[in-house]
């Protein structure tokens, strides 16, 4: 049985620690790790549009030796004659020897995993997971705080369909000493499964508010989310939603001066561009490092490591 | 009121008041060709009322269904006229094929030739989530997967 990452806790604590130690080594020395996946080849399904995950599992395949293959889009794929996303996959498994993929519907890959022969990466299915960004998120927290624990996180806007931060809550109550601030709309806040599985069930308090300005002082940690058109069957709601939070930088003025911006990009206009100028906001670091924790994936569910020699 | 006792059959007893059609529904038993009877309301020492479902043929349940809706059901097995078993069920780890899942961003809505899967998450609370999109099972929905 091939090993998968569809959801976050599919990895222990300890494979997310060693990933992340992975990472910052593939940062600090690239060229050793140029050929760890010489001759191996890595599918990117995209049953729905993605810009920076595609790339940069793809980027991340490359500099680590191997080739790609797949689609972008589903009209591109049998998909668009009706077939099924596991006779898609399963066909696929025999061509590539991993695959990351996205899908538009909830649990697409664990629906995949259950017939590929290769691993299967979740790449974000619908509005429920996406465990590549969290392990990108981790690794951006760690590189900024230089730890896992002991700070106050907010998480601002789509709580709701906002998987990657589902994802993020959940990998992090596995460590100690976090607060938890959930700023959204009512009709975005967290779901109550998330609260219930990730927090409630761990005994970790958490709080929630609609104002930002409120609870920004306090943090150490903002990730901000985009509210997705594309999650809403109504665009009425969504016209009301979305612009409930917009960070500038006077809003940012009573924040603290060592606060991480994190965000899991794109943005529309929750975050004001006059903000990227600020030393705060490191979301354009935490899309470079997304390349090198997929990287560190990558080489981690297909067995390999670098000779040696070369580290 | 009167009902005959069976001679080779199952009695499903100690069913919660008010879930014998639910139960009836699910375990397909309109689809028998024998007498069913469903006693609504039976007064019972333990419960107050129940619900017994009494059905006279012998034939293999579904366990896993009746843990699901309700782990208090006991299920005696008769054999010319005598109960020679009785069974307690309990919530089953993984229901397959059992019910749906209400999200209808699920992959499992969108292709239906996929297993319905749902692993017990709660059990002091007997909450179910799909093993797919994690949604938690509505026990009032009434959708029956065939």
């Amino acid at each position: 049985m091939p090993r998968h990452l569809i959801d976050i806790t599919d990895l222990t604590v300890g494979e997310i620690d060693s990933l992340i130690a992975t990472a910052e080594n593939i940062l600090d020395n690239p060229g050793a790790y140029c050929d760890v996946c010489a001759r191996r080849q890595l599918a990117t399904l995209y049953f729905e549009p993605s810009t920076r995950t595609r790339l940069s599992f793809e980027s991340a395949m490359l500099s680590l030796g191997g080739q790609v293959l797949g689609f972008s889009s589903a009209d591109s794929s049998s998909t668009a004659k009706g077939e099924t996303v596991t006779d898609t996959v399963h066909t696929v498994s025999c061509y590539a020897d991993i695959i990351a993929m996205r899908h538009p519907k909830e649990g697409a890959p664990f629906a995949a995993a259950q017939v590929s022969e290769v691993p299967i990466i979740n790449a974000g299915d619908g509005g429920h997971n996406h465990p590549t960004q969290t392990l990108t998120d981790l690794l951006t927290i760690h590189r900024e705080r230089g730890k896992l624990s002991g700070f106050t996180i907010g998480f601002c806007g789509d709580l709701k369909f906002g998987r990657t931060v589902h994802s993020l809550v959940n990998a992090l109550s596995r460590y100690s000493g976090i607060r938890y601030v959930f700023i959204s709309p009512l009709e975005l806040k967290l779901p109550r499964y998330v609260k219930e599985h990730s927090l409630k069930n761990r005994n970790i308090p958490y709080e929630q508010t609609t104002e930002l300005s409120a609870v920004l002082p306090e943090l150490d940690i903002l990730y901000m989310t985009r509210v997705q058109k594309e999650r809403f069957f109504n665009e009425e709601d969504y016209l009301r939603l979305k612009d409930s939070y917009i960070l500038t930088p006077a809003k940012l003025s009573d924040a603290k001066p060592d606060l991480s911006i994190l965000h899991p990009l794109p943005r529309v206009n929750e975050i004001s561009t006059a903000v990227d100028r600020d030393p705060r906001a490191v979301y354009w670091k935490q899309v470079r490092y997304g390349k090198y924790i997929r990287m560190a994936l990558i080489m981690f569910l297909l067995g390999l490591t670098p000779e040696k020699e070369t580290l | 009121m009167n009902i005959d006792s069976i001679r080779d059959g199952v009695v499903l007893d100690h069913i919660q008041a008010g879930k014998s059609m639910l139960i009836y529904r699910y375990l397909h038993l309109d689809a028998l060709d024998c007498s069913v009877a469903i006693i609504q309301n039976a007064r019972s020492a333990r419960m107050g009322k129940k619900d017994i479902i009494k059905i006279d043929t012998p034939m293999e349940l579904d366990l896993d269904v009746l843990g699901y809706f309700d782990a208090n059901i006991t299920v005696n097995i008769i054999r010319g006229g005598e109960l020679v078993e009785k069974k307690h069920v309990e919530p089953p780890q993984r229901l397959v094929n059992v019910i749906r899942c209400r999200n209808p961003r699920c992959i499992t809505t969108a292709e239906e030739q996929l297993d319905a899967i749902f692993l017990l998450s709660d059990p002091v609370r007997h909450t179910y989530r799909c093993a797919y999109c994690d949604t938690a099972t509505d026990k009032t929905f009434p959708d029956v997967r065939t």
